[in-house]
C-alpha cells in the first residue's frame, strides 16, 4: 500500500556524535518541500555516549503530536538495536549500518531490513575519526532521501545556508549525502511505498522550539532583567534570550547593553533577583523547571502577598524529585498553582505550542503587571525543546505594554496621600509606585502582616482585610486571563478537556474519533484561575474526559477546587511515562471509558 | 503592638542639610527592639550618615531579610522605599533591584543569622558580583527572635545564657568577604558612633559592594559574662587599626594628619575618604597582608576594627556587565523591541 506524506522515521544514535545536525537537516528538508512535519527529540540526561532518538513524523494532515508508529527505523546504535528493531511497526523498514552485519536472531519476518555500509563508505572517503563519525550521520540522510524521495535540492540548499561561512564543508557533506543516496538507489527498490511528495502547506509556517519562542516573546515584551539558574529543560530559553538580546539590545554606538542576564547561584536567588528588579519596575523573568519551582516557592509566596509582578517560566519535566530530567510531563500544575506556604494561589498560563509561547510570554508580563502578582507560564519539555511547525508569529506594532496601575511622578504630586494596598477601584488591585519616582510614593514592601495602608500589623482584622481583598483580585484575574479554546462537534454530551501540549494529540484524536462517528466536544484550558467559560463548558456535558500528562490528575483537582466542577463528570485520562502524548492513547482511553459507560 | 509612628517634633534650631532636611526627617517608626539593643545604635548611625550625605529619602532603597536586624529598615528614613524580604535573601533582592535601577542608593541590613547561616550563599555571591550597595551585618552572635540560639558568628568558647559553650568555628564575615574579593570591608561596633558613621558614609559612596560588619550586642540573650559579643567584651578587646574621615566632593582635606598615617582615597563621586592608620603596620589595600593581620589579631582574641580593606579600581556589577548608564527600568518600553519588520527577518531563520 502506498502512503504519501504519512510516515514516521525514527533515528537511533549515540548522543554526542553530531547526529542532531543530520536529523535537523532531514527534518528541515521535508519542511522545505512544503510538507507538515513534527520533530521530537528523545535524549538522555547525559553529554556523550548514551542512546538518543530523533523522531520525524511526516504528516500531510498537519497534526502536531507524535505518532505511536515507527515506519522507518534508522538503527545506528548497537546498544539499542534489539529495542529499536522491536519498535518498528509491522510492514515497516529498518535501516542499519551493515559495515558490521547484525545477527540473524535480531531480524523480524514482518519488516524489511535495509543494510547500508555507512561506516565502511565513510572510512573510504573521509579522513579523521571525528569527520568519519559525523559523515556517517550525514550519509544516512542521503540514504533516507533516496528511500523516501526527499528533494536533494532542498538538502543542498540547507547545507549551503548552514555552511555559508565554511564552504569546504558543503562539498564534503554533499559527498556524504551522495554516498548514502547512491547506495540506496542502487541496492533497494527506491522509493519505498511510504514516501514523501511535495506539498504547499508550510509557506506561512516556521519550525521552532517553545523555549526560543518564549525568549523572543520576552524580548518583545520589553523584559530587561532575566535571572536564572541553569536547569534542563529550560536552559535554552535563557540561551535564546541572550542571543536575541545580543542582536537587538546592544547600543550600536556605545556597545552597551539594555538588558541584564544574571546567572544566579541557585533558584532561590534567581527569583529574589526577579522580585527585586520588578520592585524597581523592570520587566523581569526567570526560566526554570520543577525542582526550581520547589526552591522558589517561599519567594513566590512573598510576591503573592506583597503583590509584586514576576514572570516565571516552568518548562516542566518528569518528576518527582530529579525524576527524568529529559522527559516531559505536566506534573507541576498543582505545585505552581499553590506554590508557597500559607493561603496562596497563582495565575498560571498554559501555552500549547511554540507559537503560543511567543504570545503567552508577552501576555504574562502584561498580566503580571496588571494584577501585580507572579504569573507562571507552564510549558513543558515537549513544547520547549522539540521542533514544532507552527504559524509564523505575528506582531502588532501598535502593542502598548500594560503596566497596570502604576502611578507616575505627576500623578503622585497631585495626590494627597498614597497608600500601597488600598483598593481604590473595587477590583482588588491597588495602585503601585516605583522607588525613586516621587517622595510621596514611598511604601514598605514586606512579607509580614500588613494593613491596607501598608503598615506592619499583628491585628487579626487588619490582616484579614488584606488577604480577603486578594481574593477579590483573584476574581478579577479570572475575568481577564485568556479564555479557553472551545470547539463543538454535532454531538453535545461528552467532551475532551486538556491543557498545554496535550492539544495536538487531543485535536488529532477528535478528528479520528469523528471519523469513527464518535463526536466529542473540546475544551483546552489556557489559564488558571478558570474563566466562567470553562465552568460553563463542563456544566453542559454529561462526561468530560480530562486528558493530562501526570499521574495524579492535577488539572482535574484544580477543576474541582477552583472550577467547582462535579467530580462525577470528570473522567481522567492520564499519560505520564515521560513521552509526549499521542493521539492513539487518547482514542484508546476514550473508547475504553465509553465502553465502561455503556456497561454501567 | 504593631506600628507606632514617631511623633514628628522638630526643634527649629536643629541643623539642616543641603536639602533643608533635619536629622529627624530621616527617622522611621519607633523601634520595637529591646531597650539597649545595639541595632538601635546602628540605626542611629545610618540616619546620621544619610542625613550628612544629603540623601534624598526617596532615592534610597532599604532591603532586609528576616530577624531582629532585618526589622530595622522601618526604623530609619520612612520616606524611602523598603523591602523586607525572606530569610537570608536580602542580597538577591538587592542585586535584582540594582540591576533594574542603578541610580538609587542601596542599603541592605542583615544579621549574622541572616547572612552567615541561611543566607551565606547569597552573601558570598553578592560579593562576587560586586553589587553596588552598603551591606550592613548587625552581628550579635545569637538568634534573638527565637530566643538565644548561637549563630554561625559565635566564637569558640563563647558561653550562652543556658547550656554549653560554642565549640564550632565561627564564620567571620570580614575575612570571608576579604577572601571573596569584596571591594570595601569595614568592621565596627554599635557603641562606637564616631567610627561607624564615616564607615557607613564611605560604604554608601563606594562604587561596589561595601560590607560593614558591626558588632551589635544583644542585651537580652548575649550580653552576659562569658559571651564574646557582649558590650563589655567588645569594649575590652576592641582594636582600631584604621579609622577614617569622610571628605565631601570639592572640599579640601583640612584635618592635620601625622606623617605616614593618612591615606586619602578618592571615591567614584569625587568625594574622598582619608584613612587614619592607628596601627602603621596595617595595610588596607593589600588583601594578603590584611588577611594575615586579621587572623593574627583574631587568634590573640582581639576584634580588629576600622576600614579594613578597600579597592576602588574594580568595576561594580553594571560595569562588569557592560550596561547602559540609564537604569534598565527607565528605558522607554518601545525602545526595547526590535524595529518594525525585524520579526520577519528573525523568522526567516526558522523556515
Amino acid at each position: 500500500m502506498t502512503r504519501i506524506n504519512d510516515v514516521v522515521i525514527k533515528i537511533a544514535t549515540v548522543n554526542g556524535t553530531g547526529s542532531a545536525s543530520a536529523n535537523g537537516l532531514l527534518h528541515k528538508a521535508i519542511f522545505r518541500m512544503g510538507i507538515p512535519v513534527v520533530g521530537k527529540n528523545y535524549f538522555p540526561s547525559n553529554i556523550q555516549g548514551l542512546p538518543t532518538w530523533y523522531e520525524i513524523r511526516v504528516t500531510g494532515d498537519g497534526y502536531q503530536s507524535r505518532s505511536n508508529r515507527v515506519d522507518l527505523m534508522v538503527a545506528m546504535n548497537a546498544q539499542t538495536y534489539a529495542k529499536d528493531l522491536a519498535e518498528v511497526t509491522p510492514g515497516g523498514w529498518l535501516l542499519y549500518d551493515s559495515t558490521w552485519p547484525r545477527g540473524q536472531l535480531l531480524n523480524r519476518d514482518d519488516i524489511t531490513v535495509l543494510g547500508v555500509p555507512l561506516a565502511k563508505m565513510c572510512n573510504e572517503h573521509f579522513d579523521g575519526v571525528r569527520t568519519r563519525i559525523l559523515m556517517k550521520n550525514i550519509a544516512y540522510v542521503g540514504a533516507i532521501a533516496a528511500l523516501l524521495e526527499i528533494d536533494l535540492e532542498a538538502i543542498t540548499q540547507l547545507l549551503e545556508e548552514t555552511f555559508a561561512a565554511k564552504q569546504h564543508l558543503i562539498a564534503s557533506n554533499m559527498e556524504a549525502i551522495r554516498l548514502g543516496y547512491d547506495y540506496a538507489m542502487e541496492n533497494f527498490a527506491c522509493p519505498l511505498p511510504s514516501k514523501v511528495a511535495p506539498m504547499d502547506a508550510t509557506k506561512d509556517q516556521v519550525v521552532i522550539d517553545g523555549n526560543t519562542a518564549a525568549a523572543l516573546g520576552c524580548v518583545y515584551a520589553g523584559a530587561t532583567v532575566g535571572a536564572w539558574y541553569p536547569i534542563t529543560p529550560s536552559t535554552s530559553l535563557m540561551d535564546g534570550f541572550r542571543s536575541f538580546c545580543s542582536r537587538y539590545r546592544v547600543d550600536p554606538k556605545t556597545g552597551k547593553r539594555t538588558y541584564a542576564i544574571i546567572q544566579a547561584e541557585d533558584e532561590l536567588a534567581a527569583i529574589g533577583m526577579v522580585l527585586g528588579a520588578s520592585w524597581m519596575g523592570a520587566r523581569a523573568f526567570t526560566p526554570t523547571s520543577g525542582p526550581g519551582i520547589s526552591l522558589m516557592s517561599e519567594f513566590i509566596g512573598l510576591a503573592y502577598y506583597a503583590e509584586l509582578p514576576a514572570v516565571i517560566f516552568d518548562v516542566q519535566r518528569t518528576g518527582p524529585s530529579t525524576g527524568m530530567p529529559t522527559r516531559t510531563q505536566q506534573s507541576d500544575i498543582l505545585s505552581c498553582a499553590y506554590a508557597s506556604h500559607g493561603d496562596t494561589k497563582h495565575v498560571l498560563l498554559f501555552p500549547a505550542d511554540p507559537a503560543e509561547c511567543f504570545t503567552t510570554a508577552v501576555q504574562a508580563f502584561d498580566l503580571a503587571e496588571r494584577l501585580q502578582t507572579p504569573v507562571l507560564v507552564l510549558s513543558d519539555l515537549d513544547i520547549g525543546m522539540n521542533d514544532w511547525m507552527v504559524p509564523a508569529f505575528q506582531w502588532d506594532e501598535n502593542y502598548v505594554p500594560d503596566r497596570g496601575k502604576l502611578l507616575s511622578a505627576d500623578e503622585l504630586e497631585e495626590m494627597d496621600k498614597f497608600y500601597r494596598y488600598l483598593d481604590v477601584d473595587g477590583d482588588g488591585i491597588p495602585y503601585r509606585t516605583l522607588p525613586g519616582t516621587h517622595p510621596k510614593g514611598s511604601f514598605f514592601t514586606r512579607g509580614s502582616g500588613h494593613t491596607k495602608l501598608g503598615r506592619y500589623t499583628e491585628d487579626g482584622d487588619e490582616y484579614q482585610e488584606v488577604v480577603d481583598r486578594l481574593l477579590l483580585k483573584w476574581e478579577t484575574a479570572r475575568s481577564i486571563v485568556p479564555e479557553p479554546e472551545i470547539a463543538y462537534s454535532k454531538f453535545n454530551k461528552a467532551a475532551i478537556l486538556t491543557v498545554g501540549s496535550g492539544n495536538g494529540a487531543c485535536r488529532e484524536a477528535l478528528d479520528r474519533l469523528g471519523q469513527q462517528n464518535i463526536g466529542l466536544n473540546y475544551c483546552r484550558v489556557k489559564a488558571f484561575p478558570f474563566s466562567e467559560a470553562v465552568k460553563e463548558f463542563i456544566d453542559k456535558h454529561e462526561v468530560v474526559y480530562v486528558v493530562e500528562q501526570n499521574r495524579d490528575a492535577q488539572l482535574r483537582t484544580l477543576l474541582l477546587v477552583d472550577g467547582e466542577a462535579d467530580p462525577a463528570k470528570l473522567v481522567s485520562l492520564l499519560h505520564y511515562n515521560g513521552m509526549p502524548l499521542n493521539a492513539a492513547f487518547v482514542i484508546e482511553k476514550v473508547r475504553e471509558e465509553m465502553a465502561k459507560g455503556r456497561a454501567a | 503592638m504593631s506600628y507606632i509612628a514617631k511623633p514628628k517634633v522638630t526643634h527649629p534650631g536643629l541643623p539642616r542639610n543641603k536639602l533643608g532636611l533635619s536629622v529627624r526627617d530621616y527617622e522611621g517608626v519607633v523601634s520595637t527592639l529591646c531597650a539597649g539593643c545595639g541595632h538601635d545604635s546602628v540605626t542611629a548611625a545610618i540616619i546620621e550618615a544619610v542625613f550628612e550625605l544629603d540623601v534624598e529619602p526617596h532615592k534610597l532603597a532599604k532591603v532586609s531579610g528576616i530577624g531582629c536586624s532585618s526589622k530595622t529598615p522601618t526604623y530609619f528614613v520612612s520616606q524611602s522605599h523598603g523591602f523586607n524580604s525572606v530569610h537570608g535573601r536580602m542580597p538577591s533582592v538587592t542585586t535584582g533591584a540594582n540591576a533594574a535601577n542603578r541610580d538609587l542608593m542601596y542599603i541592605g541590613v542583615s544579621g549574622d543569622g541572616d547572612s552567615l547561616s541561611i543566607g551565606v550563599g547569597q552573601f558570598v555571591h553578592a560579593i562576587r558580583r560586586n553589587v553596588n550597595m552598603c551591606y550592613i551585618i548587625e552581628n550579635n552572635g545569637v538568634y534573638g527572635l527565637t530566643k538565644g540560639q548561637f549563630s554561625a558568628s559565635a566564637d569558640i568558647g563563647s558561653k550562652p545564657k543556658k547550656g554549653l559553650p560554642n565549640q564550632q568555628e565561627p564564620i567571620d564575615a570580614v575575612s570571608t568577604a576579604l577572601s571573596l574579593g569584596a571591594t570595601y570591608i569595614g568592621r565596627s561596633f554599635s557603641g562606637d558612633r564616631e567610627q561607624l558613621v564615616p564607615l557607613i558614609k564611605g560604604a554608601f559612596l563606594h562604587g561596589g559592594f561595601a560590607l560593614v560588619d558591626v558588632i551589635s550586642p544583644c542585651v537580652t540573650f548575649n550580653d552576659h559574662e562569658g559571651s564574646t559579643k557582649s558590650y563589655a567584651h567588645t569594649r575590652q578587646f576592641y582594636h582600631h587599626v584604621v579609622d577614617m574621615d569622610y571628605v565631601p566632593p570639592a572640599e579640601e582635606i583640612k584635618a592635620a594628619y601625622a606623617e605616614g598615617a593618612a591615606m586619602p582615597i578618592e571615591l567614584h563621586d569625587g568625594s574622598k575618604i582619608v584613612l587614619r592608620k592607628v596601627d602603621p603596620a596595617y595595610d588596607p589595600t593589600s588583601r594578603a597582608k590584611a588577611f594575615r593581620y586579621l587572623r593574627e589579631h583574631f587568634n590573640a582574641g582581639e576584634i580588629t576594627t576600622g576600614l579594613l580593606y578597600i579597592d576602588e579600581a574594580r568595576g561594580e556589577m553594571h560595569e562588569l556587565m557592560g550596561n547602559v548608564d540609564t537604569p534598565l527600568a527607565q528605558l522607554p518600553m518601545g525602545s526595547l523591541r526590535p524595529a518594525r519588520g525585524e520579526l520577519e527577518k528573525i523568522l526567516k531563520g526558522y523556515r
